[in-house]
């Protein structure tokens, strides 16, 4: 990454091969609202738009690069380098909060 | 009547007041439900569905011990069928690998495992029961199941000098997250409070240690800590606020705003096998009494901060102030902190010297005759 505005990245950046998968203890839910959220001990995070189309898919089968894309097409209108650099600094984001493990 | 915004988020089952522990610092009342006044399963089952219809996301399972109903399978069995996370709070005592196997089996999402202290003789002291091994063994049984694990240490005065060899315990165990819960004092804590409560200079020095040990975590063991409220400036939000997110089930099915509600003159609950979740939510006197800003005195009634901790937390305004609808105590702003002030420097005042075990008030088993 050389663009200056590009997130910092850190060891806690996944790499385009790894598979995110929920970790242990942590679960997508919908309540009888239709509240969607990522929970987690003790916490629990509310999603919606991108965020929800990221932890979907976040199944331990889909590569890093295959969410990238996906998300790139639903966000047509959007820069794609901008999609991937939102996307990798909120599996790092995820990440740091013990909430997605990289396989 | 203050009818609330929206349905509470999460419910809070204490399944029994049972427990092989007897812990200093329970946050059980100091009057105990017997064996014989628990729900039944059945009505566990119902309570778990009205609370999903009303739109609770988790379910926290916690005690006295949840392992002593023998009927925990089901519970959570149920929980998870409502659709609800669910959470385990236990001491580890009394479970086999069968049993967890059997739990996580029934969908378990997350086990929560308390310490009393670094190693077996301070956690025999503080807890009344010798369970540090096993909860050593338990910590390794749960690793082997892809479900969430956290280990709570309790610390104040008495064991803060242990925090390093607490957190490389849990380096050891390596679970998803740990939590540092300073002791909070109500019922058997506020008992045993002159023992309890730490130094400034403790706290300090805990909270120097625990910021290098987050730091150095990162990304593997997540390092959360609860302050002592009384050295805050601001009180801390209940309960996310009275009536606000949380419903709390005691064995006996009294619906509560919060763990210690009942110490509070005059409370009366609403039992939910007499009433729906639903009704008792968005009608119970016990639930309407402090939602919202109406009952709220000055300070808070003008304060900037009162949708920020909703005025702190109702119990300790009644254990300090000897008035519920009080500010907080702990509250800087609070014309009544100098209660709290006097407490704190009477604690920094005497040396931190461990208590025999004859000092300590410990709580007691409500399903056997005597008490250790």
């Amino acid at each position: 990454m050389t663009d200056a505005s590009a997130p910092k990245p850190s060891s806690l950046t996944p790499s385009p091969e790894n598979r995110p998968r929920l970790a242990p203890g942590c679960r997508l839910g919908e309540n009888a609202q239709q509240l969607r959220v990522l929970q987690m001990p003790e916490r629990a995070l509310r999603l919606n738009g991108p965020s929800l189309e990221i932890v979907q898919r976040c199944d331990g089968k889909r590569t890093v690069r295959e969410i990238i894309t996906e998300l790139q097409k639903i966000y047509s209108k959007a820069d794609p380098l901008k999609v991937e650099q939102d996307i990798l600094g909120y599996l790092a984001l995820l990440h740091e909060q013990g909430a997605l493990d990289f396989e | 009547m203050n009818a609330p915004a929206a349905g509470p988020l999460a419910l809070i089952a204490e399944l029994t007041h049972r427990c092989p522990l007897h812990c200093v610092y329970c946050s059980n009342p100091k009057e105990l439900t017997l064996r014989g006044r628990e729900l039944p399963t059945s009505a566990w089952v119902r309570v778990l569905s009205e609370a999903a219809e009303l739109g609770v996301m988790q379910a926290d399972f916690t005690g006295g011990e949840p392992l002593a109903r023998p009927d925990l399978v089901e519970i959570i069995r149920a929980a998870r069928g409502a659709g609800l996370y669910a959470s385990l709070i236990t001491s580890g005592l009394p479970l086999d690998e069968k049993r967890l196997e059997e739990i996580v089996g029934a969908g378990l999402d997350h086990l929560q495992l308390s310490f009393q202290g670094a190693e077996e003789a301070s956690a025999a002291e503080f807890s009344g029961t010798h369970s540090h091994a096993q909860k050593l063994r338990v910590a390794e049984w749960v690793k082997r199941h892809r479900i969430g694990l956290t280990l709570n240490f309790v610390v104040h005065r008495g064991n803060l000098h242990q925090l390093e060899e607490m957190i490389a315990l849990a380096e050891r165990i390596g679970p998803q997250r740990v939590e540092f819960a300073h002791v909070q004092y109500y019922g058997w804590a506020f008992a045993n409070r002159e023992r309890l409560l730490p130094t400034r200079e403790q706290l300090d020095r805990s909270l120097e240690i625990l910021k290098k040990a987050e730091e150095r975590l990162r990304g593997r063991i997540r390092v959360e800590f609860v302050v002592p409220d009384y050295y805050s400036k601001f009180p801390k939000a209940c309960m996310g606020g009275w009536g606000r997110k949380v419903m709390l089930i005691a064995p006996g099915g009294d619906a509560m705003p919060c763990h210690a509600a009942n110490v509070l003159p005059g409370m009366t609950f609403e039992n939910v096998q007499a009433r729906t979740l639903r009704q008792i939510w968005e009608e119970s006197e016990a639930f309407c009494k402090f939602r919202g800003e109406e009952w709220m005195q000055e300070p808070c009634r003008s304060c900037d901060r009162r949708a920020v901790d909703f005025g702190g937390c109702r119990c300790q305004a009644l254990l300090l102030a000897q008035d519920a609808a009080a500010t907080d105590p702990v509250c800087s702003l609070s014309p009544k902190r100098g209660i709290v002030d006097a407490i704190v420097a009477e604690a920094n005042a005497a040396p931190v010297a461990i208590a025999s075990k004859a000092e300590w008030i410990y709580r007691p088993n409500p399903a056997s005759s005597s008490v250790e």
